[in-house]
């Protein structure tokens, strides 16, 4: 319970500023963008449709964040082929995806994961390894990650962020939302408590 | 002859034909009787070959039409049914399109039109022995289908692709009624799954159905072993893979194989035995990941055509690079098209591995997020056969990823290379310059689709000057004005149609194509609340049938 007092503490303060990070190929100071659904004026494109992300359907409830803008019929998959795939995602457990968001302090882009590729953390460890080109180490109950330059954490059910590695596999894998790879130096606040 | 008389457009010679009545002219061409000639060319298949024997002369015009026993209508507004049944009466199969092809990508309102009752009641009485219907893109109700249940009474084979507006009701209909079905196809479309069991509506004497492909529908769970199918299908789609493992040690004769939406690791096993002798498989609704598909993939040697999501991966198309040397046709499609942050799929690498194993490579569909320049060069050099040639770069105006370059010589590569293309699909930055290629290369090119690319009016204008061949031309977001459009003044007669949307077309340019080209219709849709003289989803397309009398509001004929 203190480690999660502490992580609470920790990120109050902070503000994550993901915007900071987020690599956009708009002009700065340029904010939400309009919808793309009328002609465009001029020849040159503009710069805002770079970043267009796609999402064609009102149902659609998943992804779309709200800074992005929607091109409608973009890429050109057929509605029907669309919401089969979904659908299946959505429906069944076995074999689909269980996809979080990793950011790591530091890079631009932020990525995805299918935890069910993994089965244990040995295997994610070396995942996220391979996936940001850096080392994290293994986690032990003592020390938590020290001795590497980063230190993955994860955001659970509750909202709260903790140290990868803290519950069983079968637990972590169904409560963790997304993850956020962080410097090592700013871990240490969650084993303060220790 | 009188070559000009050649050229005279199939209109003229509709409305000079009497119905019914044979030709018997004093100057008398052609020294064989009708029947005989009817004989001879009703050995004739292709449509279009049978529009050029029509227009050698009268006799050949009169006996072509009593030949003819299939239609094949490309656009349903480029001629009305009454137009039809009086040139062709003995019809036994009917293949119509409907809605412009971004329409399955929700750039058509709905209501838009292409119903296809009209065109059922004309066929009632003129065509009451019609066996088959292919329609594409057409709004068909449950009506509609109950319709064509009840009152064709020889009907055997339906298709339906990409349509919408029935639900299985309607399919209960024609599993009830007509009794000597041999073909039901309904797949990608926009059906209402009512359950059921429509399926079981089929009676259990029917033994002629040979292809049943009901890929649309998830809720049924296929009892094929009570439709007597069990022992001959040629085409056999369906759901649950568990419910088929006997079915599949029978099938003496499957030759395509689609669906397999529950196919897990577990279950794929089921399907080898039936692999050896598959030429088509359709994996497009199964998230297989590369070792699941390379271990399918060395049961089927005989592979040509191939349908896959990007789950596989570019291990998964290595895989297919060594395991399918016969692979005439490749469709990859994304698993997850709109979410950004997920860098999986395939890149230019999957695509390359497969060209380097697949020389006999035709057709190709690809979804990725990355492409280079070099990649493409290579793919067109280990392929030049190809046909068919569609490339979506999912981010749009995406340069080369390495170069950062436009994606300008990727496609100056594919048409310099590959001679027979007859389509193309372009994606990521692009510059004039790849029209400039297009228009100057693609001499066999006949569909072409564009979106977020060129530079300029010049872009199109390439197109539209070169291509001899174009037939359909469908363009989004690309900076194309008035100067584009009416360029192609003495060419849009002799295409399908065009689409433009989200350019900089104005109505005024519209209305100047629209009076100049009076055989054209020329179609604005508007959207609400935006600029009044911006003209921002125009359809061209070429007609006899004159200005649709079925428009809805936000469609203006111009």
């Amino acid at each position: 319970m203190d480690r999660k007092r502490s992580s609470l503490n920790l990120f109050e303060d902070i503000d994550l500023n993901y915007k900071a990070t987020e690599l956009r190929l708009g002009l700065p100071g340029t904010d939400d963008q309009p919808e793309i659904k009328t002609s465009l004026s001029g020849n040159k494109r503009s710069s805002s449709e770079m970043e267009s992300s796609t999402c064609t359907d009102e149902n659609e409830s998943r992804s779309a964040s709200p800074t992005k803008e929607q091109v409608v019929g973009w890429p050109p998959v057929r509605s029907y082929r669309r919401n089969i795939v979904q659908g299946k995602k959505e429906s069944s457990e076995m074999g689909s995806g269980m996809y979080v968001k990793v950011s790591m302090d530091g890079a631009p882009y932020l990525r995805k994961v299918d935890l069910k590729m993994y089965r244990s953390y040995e295997e994610l460890m070396e995942g996220l390894q391979k996936m940001f080109k850096c080392i994290i180490g293994l986690y032990s109950e003592r020390e938590g990650y020290n001795g590497s330059q980063h230190a993955p954490t994860y955001e659970d059910k509750d909202g709260d962020w903790m140290l990868v590695g803290d519950v069983p596999w079968e637990m972590f894998i169904t409560s963790c939302k997304r993850l956020r790879i962080m410097k090592a130096s700013e871990a240490r606040g969650l084993d303060d408590s220790l | 002859m009188d070559p000009n008389q050649k050229r005279a457009k199939a209109v003229d010679r509709v409305d000079s034909v009497d119905t019914g009545a044979a030709s018997s002219e004093s100057t008398r061409m052609c020294p064989f009787p009708d029947e005989v000639l009817e004989r001879v060319l009703s050995l004739i298949g292709s449509h279009k070959d049978r529009s050029s024997v029509s227009l050698v002369c009268k006799d050949w015009y009169n006996a072509e039409r009593w030949s003819r026993r299939h239609v094949f209508i490309g656009n349903c507004y480029s001629v009305s049914p009454e137009i039809v049944a009086a040139r062709f009466p003995r019809i036994r199969s009917v293949t119509l399109k409907g809605k412009p092809r971004f329409s399955d990508f929700n750039l058509v309102p709905e209501d838009w039109g292409a119903d296809v009752h009209p065109w059922l009641s004309v066929f009632s009485t003129a065509y009451p022995f019609l066996e088959e219907l292919r329609l594409k893109r057409m709004a068909v109700s449950d009506e509609s289908l109950e319709f064509l249940a009840t009152n064709f009474q020889g009907f055997k084979a339906l298709s339906l692709l990409s349509c919408d507006g029935f639900s299985t009701d309607g399919l209960k209909a024609i599993a009830t009624n007509c009794k000597n079905l041999t073909e039901l196809d309904v797949q990608e479309n926009g059906i209402d799954d009512l359950g059921g069991h429509w399926l079981s509506c089929f009676p259990e004497s029917l033994s002629s159905l040979e292809i049943l492909n009901f890929a649309s529908l998830n809720s049924e769970a296929p009892q094929l072993m009570e439709l007597g199918t069990g022992t001959f299908m040629q085409e056999l789609v369906s759901g649950p893979v568990t419910e088929l493992k006997n079915t599949f040690s029978n099938c003496k004769h499957l030759v395509t194989l689609s669906g397999l939406w529950d196919a897990t690791p577990l279950y794929l096993p089921v399907i080898y035995p039936a692999c050896a002798r598959l030429t088509f498989l359709n994996l497009s609704y199964a998230t297989l990941r590369s070792i699941e598909l390379a271990n399918l993939l060395t049961h089927s040697k005989s592979l040509r055509r191939l349908w896959l999501l990007d789950t596989v991966g570019d291990k998964g198309l290595e895989a297919v690079g060594s395991c399918c040397p016969l692979l005439e046709e490749l469709r990859v499609f994304p698993a997850d098209p709109f979410d950004q942050e997920i860098f999986l799929g395939v890149t230019e690498s999957g695509f390359v591995s497969v060209s380097r194993g697949c020389p006999k490579l035709r057709y190709v569909l690809y979804f990725c997020r990355q492409m280079t320049n070099a990649a493409v060069a290579t793919i067109a050099q280990n392929c030049p056969d190809f046909t068919h040639f569609r490339l979506c770069i999912m981010n749009p105006g995406q340069p080369d990823y390495l170069t950062k370059e436009p994606m300008d010589e990727a496609f100056g590569a594919i048409v310099k290379t590959c001679t027979k293309l007859q389509r193309l699909a372009v994606s990521g930055l692009l510059t004039d310059r790849t029209f400039e290629y297009i228009g100057k290369y693609a001499k066999n090119l006949e569909t072409l689709s564009v979106a977020f690319a060129g530079s300029s009016d010049l872009g199109m204008e390439y197109v539209l000057g070169g291509c001899p061949k174009l037939r359909k031309l469908e363009i989004r977001d690309c900076p194309f004005g008035n100067a584009a459009l009416l360029s192609g003044l003495t060419k849009y007669e002799s295409m399908r149609s065009l689409w433009m949307s989200a350019c900089n077309v104005t109505m005024n340019g519209c209305r100047e194509l629209a009076k100049e080209k009076p055989r054209l219709n020329v179609e604005v849709m508007k959207d609400e609340g935006s600029d009044d003289s911006q003209a921002h989803k125009v359809y061209v397309y070429r007609t006899v049938a004159g200005p649709r009398r079925d428009a809805p509001p936000f469609v203006l004929t111009l």
